[in-house]
């Protein structure tokens, strides 16, 4: 029972992770019907101005709550304006292309962030503690603060992004545009602004993730994207592409499926869990569980 | 009737060809040269089945490496445990990815394409973690101890046979389904053609030379590691195919042999070797999305410039 309940609290915490970069996925598949595979390397690279911004504050040598603060929020604003550079550099020139060649784009995005990481930052690199850590045991349970700070920091971004998507102005235009990009920009709206904006808040949320995971983990390496971003991505298609509550219910039942999976069965099989979830619910339910069923038009 | 007679008579043709430059031209060789020019060949059988994939067929796979384990794996597998010749292994290598191919395009292939891709990709690592984790197949370290079979012949009698294959195939009605598919799928679909079909079976004709490619390579340094298979390699070879030309199967076969040669000669910057493909990659997708060649063969290229010549007029017209 208490390694049961040990593993759902792990399972939780992973999947509020899934939940932050399958955001990013999830919207900007909305606005573009795009599988933004550059996403998970926007996530690296916030991992790594992360590290960078932390040595130069000096908060690397003295963690402290405001430093870290400061840190995540100079990581999450790297990450949009690399996102707005991805989406203006790369994709804009390709908007009325094939969904093919956007793919392929976006896949050379996603190889090059990567590879140009490998040849700046080398294989890996530590990372420090931002806060001051500490963990306590309930009833058997091992709670670590790292734990609380995942879920503190997700809760909040949740709660911010479901705001600006339900109760703004731009979170009305980014819905007209994923509902129909031609009929929201005969309606005034700037659609090409709303993409951006929608990189932009994507990123961010990966740039807070990267920090997040980076604190947890202490290390972070140029290909730390590439499978958590597919994960992401896997979490964000189980929910159902295109839906915010959808990228959060798949990111945390993703979370929990794989800690189940390799504290019970074997941790060999813990990156195969995500691609098998992924054709079982293609196979069964393609929309995903929040997704609404959109019939093909010609 | 006659049409078939000239078809076997090409393939007896180039069969004879490779083989004469094995028995006459390669002991005479630089054994350096030779071995370029094998890892060629392997590469080529590789592309070819990626450009009816992903060129012809419009299907973006990106874990053709992964199905290039799978017939390596069952290759060298069939000759170590069950004394199955090189050869036989060859076919057994193509047969197993074929099957491999089948088990991952049918569930995927159904929906759109971009599913196809995560999907491929995830199949590669898990392929590669699968060989990792598992002793009978060598684990890291790998499978050693096998024999020393490839050579230039069989490494071309095995592309001029995929090559004639894919060739054929796509000439065949089946080929014109396979290009509808691509260029426009629900109008193919409301045509009566069941593209799902049409997409699984050139996913797996696709994986089956990708699986022979993976076998040629267990048999030529006699030992194979997964690490030979990973993601990178999945990624040459699309580059090779965007390159090329998606439409096309001569301007992939000349991309893959230009950049397998490539590092040979640019051995200086090859850390930048994966940064270069990237940036061929989405400069090639904004610049010129169709690839050197478009969806036109070297043939029609070189056809359009002989009646381009001064003179002729005459014939042309």
């Amino acid at each position: 029972m208490t390694l049961l309940l040990q593993q759902l609290l792990n399972g939780f915490s992973l999947g509020a992770i899934y939940a932050l970069i399958a955001l990013g996925y999830t919207m900007v598949y909305g606005t573009l019907q795009l599988i933004n595979f550059a996403h998970g390397e926007v996530y690296m690279m916030g991992a790594f101005a992360a590290l960078y911004l932390a040595k130069v504050s000096g908060v690397a040598d003295n963690p402290t709550i405001p430093g870290a603060i400061v840190v995540m929020l100079g990581a999450m604003a790297f990450c949009a304006v690399l996102g707005m550079t991805i989406e203006r550099v790369a994709y804009r020139p390709l908007r009325n292309s094939s969904r093919l060649n956007m793919l392929i784009t976006a896949i050379g995005v996603s190889l090059l962030l990567q590879n140009l990481g490998l040849l700046m930052f080398g294989a890996l690199q530590d990372f420090p503690s931002l806060l001051p850590e500490a963990r306590w045991t309930v009833s058997g349970v091992m709670v670590r603060s790292n734990d609380l700070v995942i879920f503190g920091v997700t809760a909040t971004l949740m709660v911010v992004l479901t705001w600006i998507v339900e109760r703004t102005q731009l979170g009305r235009a980014m819905r007209a545009v994923s509902h129909s990009r031609d009929a929201a920009a005969l309606m005034g709206i700037p659609a090409d602004r709303i993409v951006v904006a929608t990189f932009a808040i994507g990123s961010v949320l990966a740039g807070a993730a990267a920090v997040l995971v980076a604190m947890d983990k202490h290390t972070i390496r140029p290909d730390m994207g590439m499978t958590f971003g597919l994960k992401a991505f896997v979490a964000a298609v189980l929910g159902g592409i295109g839906s915010v509550p959808g990228a959060v219910a798949g990111g945390l039942l993703l979370g929990l499926a794989e800690t189940l999976v390799s504290g019970y069965v074997s941790s060999t099989f813990r990156d195969a869990i995500a691609f098998l979830l992924l054709i079982l619910i293609l196979l069964y339910k393609p929309s995903g569980l929040f997704g609404k069923h959109v019939p093909e038009k010609v | 009737m006659r049409q078939g007679a000239l078809a076997y008579g090409i393939l007896a043709l180039l069969l004879a060809a490779v083989w004469g430059i094995e028995l006459f031209l390669v002991p005479w060789t630089d054994p350096y040269l030779t071995d370029i020019v094998i890892r060629v060949g392997i590469n080529l059988l590789a592309v070819m089945g990626l450009a009816l994939v992903l060129g012809f067929t419009g299907q973006f796979s990106l874990g053709h490496a992964g199905f290039m384990a799978v017939g390596a794996y069952a290759a060298a597998a069939s000759t170590l445990y069950a004394g199955v010749p090189p050869v036989g292994g060859i076919v057994v290598g193509g047969l197993v990815a074929a099957l491999a191919g089948f088990g991952v395009g049918l569930p995927t292939l159904r929906l759109s394409g971009d599913y196809l891709a995560v999907v491929t990709l995830g199949f590669n690592g898990i392929i590669i973690v699968l060989i990792q984790n598992s002793p009978a197949l060598g684990g890291a370290q790998g499978l050693t101890g096998l024999p020393v079979a490839t050579t230039f012949g069989l490494t071309f009698t095995c592309v001029v046979l995929g090559g004639l294959f894919i060739r054929n195939l796509l000439v065949s009605p089946l080929g014109r389904v396979f290009e509808a598919v691509r260029d426009n799928e629900i109008a193919t679909r409301s045509l009566g053609i069941d593209t799902t079909r049409a997409k699984v079976l050139a996913f797996v004709v696709g994986a089956f030379w990708a699986g022979v490619s993976g076998a040629l390579i267990a048999y030529y340094r006699s030992s194979i590691f997964p690490s030979q298979f990973q993601f990178d390699r999945s990624i040459e070879q699309v580059a090779m195919v965007v390159l090329g030309g998606t439409g096309s199967l001569s301007g992939p076969l000349i991309a893959a042999t230009i950049l397998s040669a490539l590092p040979e000669v640019l051995r200086p910057v090859a850390q930048y070797r994966m940064v270069i493909y990237s940036i061929v990659l989405i400069a090639m997708m904004i610049l010129r999305p169709t690839g050197l060649l478009g969806n036109h063969e070297l043939s029609d290229v070189l056809k359009r410039l002989w009646q381009k010549r001064p003179g002729a007029r005459s014939t042309a017209a």
